[in-house]
């Protein structure tokens, strides 16, 4: 659907160096990387915002490397939202719809469904300068919508916002993707990566240091900079269980094992994150406080950049990461069976 | 009770001199005529001519040279391109030059024996000593007022407003008439202002391009030498009524500049 093949742009201190990914349709693809890693500038190239030095972007099989913006067909959405100050909510979401032509009856029936679908229909008679962030992002996306994008680029749509707000925008992301909007979005957040997407793209220093699901990237990184950059292994899609009268709610990994945790959400599909410098391991049961405490068997022993990784098949493969000496003393090797044990407040839930 | 710094108090007695310097030749001229003077002058028909005529050619010099003066305003606050310091350098030249020196350069451009006199001339026209040509030396002295603040107006829009509103599918053109000149306009309707307000107070460029049809400034001077001070000031008095009002509607509209 959309190639991008060896993109490059050499700037005065920083370059983009041969830049190639695919995205199918229906694909929810994250960039993901640090500030300054160049993901906004691969959107802006994408949009026609910037033109590259070298390199092609293929859409739909059509070179559009040298097409105008205008005639693109791929719609971004800027951090800063980029809603005309000048016009209204509905002014905004009527301006790309104002050139295709549709009969006023359509462009009326395109506008009140967007506004349904991204719950802003009583602000549509409102000014920009009178909406907070949320509610900007909302009207951005909408407009950008109304476009019908082949490709909906994304520039960091979470960052602004607060956690509430997050989740729901998230929780709409997914919506639009669900019903077969190819997304392209740039994000500094590994949770977003692991939260939204079906394929990830890391960039570090203006080039792709590894693609893959998120899976593969994060469990199995080919750099250390992808390793130390998402810092997680341990994240597991779970289903969250009701458990009444109790604040501590359960999580089921893989039917397998369960994983007692705080959060809001009483049920349903979600992400559960373990940050593996959080898991404690020991040779013996140990008599501490912490509620999740499972028996394993070691199956790797890996170095890491800061001490030894130690994969543990507790029914589900968990990374553990401890120092050198603790592996020395406690003598943690393959094929021993060892407990492993984390609060359940170090345990991350991200709602489905 | 707060103590006031010395040097604030030395400021404020500076400034306040020059306060009297703008507002006490003003009010001494005002408190000169009396409301009667005044008053039969304004019923002088030859006063009432000049002030229409004033008004007449420089908001018809103000509109004519807007829709060239924009357009170019647009391009030196977006685009990048080889000369583009000196013509915004040439821009500024109609302001440091004398203005009998820039009627005079006015004077040989529009002249008979010039391309454009003789163009005028196939139509009849002669534009020394027209309104025309009034409002072509009206326009010479102000349209850098236009020109630097439309421009300063399409530096203030973010250009990420233009290549959001390219990349919702707008032409460029859609994307310069719906986006760039709505949010720039409060600074080019305080340059329009400017430019007319400017125009009409020109005496130095009309007076050598055309002494009669007299706008009212060119009026002011023939009756202070024809009949002396006494003459000149009722003139002078509704005339600077008449540009305070402009001057006024230029501050309430620019006001709420930084709001835009």
């Amino acid at each position: 659907m959309l190639e991008v093949k060896n993109i490059s742009k050499k700037f005065d201190n920083f370059n983009i160096k041969n830049i190639s990914f695919s995205v199918n349709k229906g694909d929810y693809f994250i960039i993901l990387g640090v500030s300054g890693a160049g993901k906004s500038l691969i959107l802006e190239m994408i949009a026609g915002l910037m033109e590259s030095d070298s390199g092609e972007i293929i859409l739909n099989n059509k070179d559009i490397t040298n097409e105008k913006i205008q005639k693109r067909k791929v719609g971004l959405v800027f951090q800063d939202y980029a809603v005309f100050p000048h016009l209204t909510v509905k002014e905004n979401i009527l301006y790309p719809l104002k050139n295709r032509g549709l009969e006023k009856k359509e462009i009326q029936n395109k506008i009140s469904q967007l506004a349904d679908e991204m719950s802003i229909s009583h602000l549509l008679d409102r000014k920009p300068t009178t909406l907070s962030g949320g509610e900007l992002q909302r009207v951005a996306l909408s407009r950008t919508l109304a476009l019908n994008p082949e490709c909906l680029l994304l520039d960091e749509p979470l960052s602004s916002l607060d956690i509430q707000l997050k989740n729901d925008l998230r929780g709409l992301l997914r919506k639009i993707n669900k019903k077969g909007q190819t997304i392209i979005h740039v994000t500094h957040d590994y949770e977003e990566a692991i939260f939204l997407s079906n394929k990830v793209a890391v960039i570090n220093n203006g080039k792709i240091v590894q693609t893959g699901t998120p899976e593969q990237v994060f469990k199995n990184p080919k750099t250390k900079f992808v390793a130390n950059f998402s810092g997680i292994k341990n994240f597991f899609k779970a289903d969250i269980h009701i458990v009444e009268n109790d604040n501590i709610k359960k999580a089921v990994i893989n039917d397998k094992v369960t994983v007692n945790l705080f959060t809001e959400a009483n049920y349903g599909t979600g992400f559960v994150i373990i940050k593996n410098k959080n898991i404690i391991i020991s040779n013996s049961k140990p008599n501490i406080s912490a509620m999740n405490n499972y028996k394993g068997v070691i199956v790797d022993v890996l170095p890491a950049k800061f001490g030894v990784e130690i994969i543990v098949d507790i029914g589900i493969l968990i990374s553990v990461l401890i120092s050198a000496d603790t592996l020395k003393k406690y003598d943690f090797f393959e094929d021993k069976t060892v407990w492993v044990s984390f609060k359940a407040s170090s345990v991350k839930f991200l709602h489905g | 009770m707060k103590k006031i710094e010395p040097v604030n108090l030395i400021f404020a007695v500076l400034g306040g001199l020059v306060l009297l310097f703008i507002v006490g030749p003003l009010f001494s001229m005002l408190i000169a005529s009396s409301p009667n003077e005044i008053f039969e002058t304004t019923k002088d028909t030859e006063v009432q001519n000049s002030i229409w005529l004033t008004l007449f050619t420089s908001m018809g010099a103000t509109i004519v040279f807007s829709i060239f003066a924009i357009p170019l305003s647009y391009l030196l606050a977006r685009k990048n391109f080889y000369l583009k310091r000196l013509i915004i350098g040439i821009i500024d030249i109609p302001v440091v030059i004398p203005h009998s020196a820039a009627g005079i350069a006015i004077l040989g451009f529009i002249s008979r024996d010039s391309v454009i006199g003789k163009t005028a001339s196939c139509f009849g026209l002669n534009l020394i000593g027209h309104p025309i040509g009034i409002s072509l030396a009206m326009a010479f002295v102000s349209i850098p007022f236009l020109l630097n603040a439309a421009r300063d107006g399409f530096s203030s829009v973010p250009v990420r407003l233009e290549k959001a509103a390219l990349n919702l599918g707008a032409s460029p053109i859609r994307v310069f008439l719906t986006i760039s000149l709505p949010l720039a306009w409060r600074n080019i309707i305080s340059g329009l202002i400017m430019m007319f307000a400017r125009g009409m107070s020109e005496f130095g460029a009309v007076i050598i391009v055309a002494y009669h049809p007299m706008i009212t400034p060119v009026l002011i001077y023939e009756r202070f030498g024809a009949f002396g001070l006494k003459y000149a000031r009722p003139v002078s008095i509704i005339f600077i009524a008449v540009c305070l009002i402009f001057f006024i509607l230029l501050r309430l509209l620019s006001k709420n500049r930084k709001d835009a």
